[in-house]
């Protein structure tokens, strides 16, 4: 089989090659194609977006996804929630040695193939090899550059603004610990990672009042609406019963005793909407696939307490408190 | 989803808190949920929200890793930090604070520590690891004991040397008996623990009945299974009746789980034990018996025997928590120095544990 070796990071003919045959191909694009120390291009007036993320997920394939779509979803979606359009990508590969070439070539593939979808363009890149051991397989760091069309901000939530969700939650989150732990039942859980700039353009063109919106990744949406919270000063009151989850979720997660809210999401994002534009962006979302599950799930509340409460599925009340840990160990 | 479902149905539950408050006769009423895991489901559910401020739910001993004391978390420690030896543990023990460390911290320094979800995995990687000694830490009430008990008889059967249990198991009705006793506590009913009553079944506490003269009733885990117990000790408060009964039928029988109970007699003997807050509660340990000896961590590796806890570490106050006599965020360190991500104390560490469920639903 055709591994990774170090010759592969060595500056030599094989990272050439690398460069030439496999990445320079996947991600063919004018700025990449020059093939110069850095992707030279021109930029209108304006605010831009800039963000970066590394990648470290394990497993590097799972079902939903792999490392190298997430690496370009998830630095997308950051730019999404910023109100940016993706434009540029950048790419880092931390390669270990031994990795088998086909498994390169897949992730690369895949992220080339989320690159064109979303029209975002791959412009430079890196690639180090280090000793077997030294790394798992296969980590990717993306930075992302966009244009903001809309400059949110969480500062800017009111009360009586509603709060939407494009679909159902905690699937990337359980279907990473489900394809890692082995705890003898099989499932069909799929991570729900996407790019989110499709829906956001749509909310965004439709002339509604959005107030402000973020991905619910890490941390799932118990970390968002904490964040918003905290930042605006308003308390958010959550409908449990109008927060969509699959019933396999829920049961899975039952059973193993996980707290869906706190459960990393990569297709998912909290949108802040004024009262009266509520029924439309729903109607927004709704018309988008990746949408079609949306619902409304809260409301900004009147008292400036800066707390989270959730109104239980029995129809008790408790505060929702930022997620005190990760439970599942390098999702993303 | 059947068994779940139905026993969260928002009318059944509103009409039940209903039926509770409106049976609300006195200034107070203090119920304590022995069992970890119906703290948590009460913060879940949010159910303190629906119920009068006059009912106080009190949390109980019935965290296995709070309870656990610190002379053996020390030897725990000491069994971790010989190379040759590998320390299978649930994964709630990992970062129980104790000297400055920890199992987590003993592993960060190169000690071979790992998260296990059952006895049997413990035996499993021993099976996988002829050349090293894999100890299993055996903590846990009846519900966690049975499993032991199966990984030892299953060792002995296939003769697998390299295999032992360091045992802290514990049995929860004579604990009960202390805690009804409490004069301080002043309680007027137990939620029973749901798990612990699948293994011992409502004949295990027969005794707790007859010493303490209170009401108490086996619950299930689901919202609809707390109130209705909690309106069986409301009821029975206002004449003051002692009582037994079993809410969670579709679980608990009379008699229990006869195999479990035959095999927990075959493998353990009761001993005393030493309870972290508690002190020593004579008959509540679960100790390996003879038969067994060459299974028994304690044996094997001449562990030092665990004393009685001083006051606890740094102005912790678990102690008082374990005992119901303070609510957490009455401890000085709750949520400022002790937080589930540094914490002073083990009930600050476990899910089930009564300063972390307070601290997650704050």
């Amino acid at each position: 089989m055709n591994r990774i070796t170090l010759s592969y990071g060595g500056g030599g003919s094989l990272t050439h090659k690398l460069i030439t045959e496999l990445f320079a191909k996947a991600f063919k694009n004018e700025y990449l194609d020059e093939l110069d120390d850095s992707a030279v291009f021109g930029l209108d007036r304006g605010k831009y977006a800039y963000t970066t993320d590394s990648y470290v997920v394990d497993p590097i394939f799972f079902p939903g996804g792999d490392i190298g779509k997430l690496a370009v979803c998830g630095t997308v979606n950051d730019l999404a929630s910023c109100g940016a359009e993706p434009k540029f990508l950048t790419a880092g590969f931390i390669l270990e040695e031994g990795l088998p070439f086909d498994t390169l070539e897949k992730i690369v593939a895949s992220m080339g193939k989320e690159a064109r979808a979303q029209n975002v363009k791959i412009v430079a890149g890196d690639t180090k090899v280090v000793p077997k051991g030294k790394a798992d397989k296969v980590f990717i760091n993306t930075s992302g550059l966009g244009v903001v069309k809309k400059r949110l901000k969480a500062e800017s939530v009111r009360p009586g603004d509603k709060i939407l969700i494009n679909g159902p939650i905690a699937q990337h989150g359980l279907s990473i610990l489900l394809s890692r732990e082995s705890f003898g039942f099989g499932s069909s859980i799929k991570s729900d990672c996407n790019s989110l700039w499709p829906i956001v353009e749509l909310l965004l063109s439709a002339g509604l009042d959005i107030r402000f919106m973020r991905d619910a990744t890490r941390g799932g949406i118990s970390a968002v609406a904490n964040e918003v919270a905290q930042k605006s000063g308003y308390s958010l009151r959550l409908f449990e019963k109008s927060i969509p989850i699959e019933p396999q979720v829920r049961h899975l997660c039952e059973i193993l005793g996980l707290e869906p809210l706190d459960i990393a999401n990569e297709g998912k994002m909290l949108f802040f909407v004024s009262g009266r534009d509520t029924d439309r962006a729903l109607e927004v979302l709704k018309k988008h696939p990746l949408g079609k599950k949306a619902s409304v799930i809260g409301v900004v509340a009147e008292d400036k307490k800066a707390r989270v409460l959730l109104k239980t599925g029995v129809g008790g009340e408790k505060v929702l408190g930022f997620p005190v840990q990760e439970p599942i160990p390098r999702i993303c | 989803m059947k068994y779940v479902d139905e026993y969260r149905d928002v009318n059944k539950v509103k009409k039940l808190a209903d039926m509770i408050n409106s049976q609300v006769r006195r200034p107070v009423y203090k119920i304590m949920e022995v069992c970890g895991t119906h703290t948590a489901s009460i913060h879940k559910f949010g159910l303190k929200s629906l119920l009068s401020k006059k009912i106080e739910l009190i949390s109980g001993p019935g965290c296995p890793v709070c309870v656990t004391s610190d002379g053996y978390l020390k030897n725990s420690l000491k069994l971790a930090k010989n190379r040759n030896i590998i320390v299978a543990t649930y994964p709630d023990m990992l970062r129980v604070p104790v000297e400055g460390g920890s199992l987590e911290a003993a592993r960060s320094e190169g000690a071979d520590v790992r998260g296990v979800n059952s006895a049997l995995e413990a035996l499993d990687l021993a099976v996988r690891s002829a050349k090293r000694e894999v100890v299993f830490l055996g903590v846990g009430f009846e519900t966690t004991a049975p499993g032991t008990a199966i990984a030892l008889e299953a060792a002995k059967k296939d003769k697998i040397r390299n295999f032992s249990v360091y045992s802290a198991h514990k049995t929860i009705p004579e604990a009960l008996i202390a805690l009804g006793r409490d004069k301080g506590l002043a309680l007027d009913g137990f939620l029973l623990p749901g798990h612990v009553s699948a293994i011992i079944g409502m004949e295990g506490y027969r005794s707790v009945a007859k010493k303490v003269g209170l009401a108490s009733v086996i619950a299930g885990f689901e919202p609809v299974d707390i109130l209705l117990a909690i309106l069986k000790i409301v009821k029975a408060a206002n004449v003051g009746a002692t009582i037994l009964e079993n809410e969670y039928t579709r679980i608990v029988t009379k008699s229990g789980n006869k195999q479990a109970q035959r095999l927990l007699k075959k493998v353990f003997i009761q001993t005393d034990s030493i309870w972290r807050g508690l002190g020593v509660i004579s008959g509540t340990g679960l100790s390996i018996r003879g038969a067994f000896g060459g299974f028994d961590a304690n044996k094997k590796f001449e562990l030092p025997k665990e004393k009685v806890d001083k006051a606890l570490a740094g102005g912790c106050l678990c102690a008082e928590v374990l005992k119901g006599r303070i609510t957490p965020q009455q401890c000085p360190l709750f949520a400022k120095r002790c937080t589930p991500l540094s914490p002073k104390g083990p009930c600050m560490v476990s899910r089930e544990g009564t300063c972390r469920a307070y601290f997650e639903f704050r």
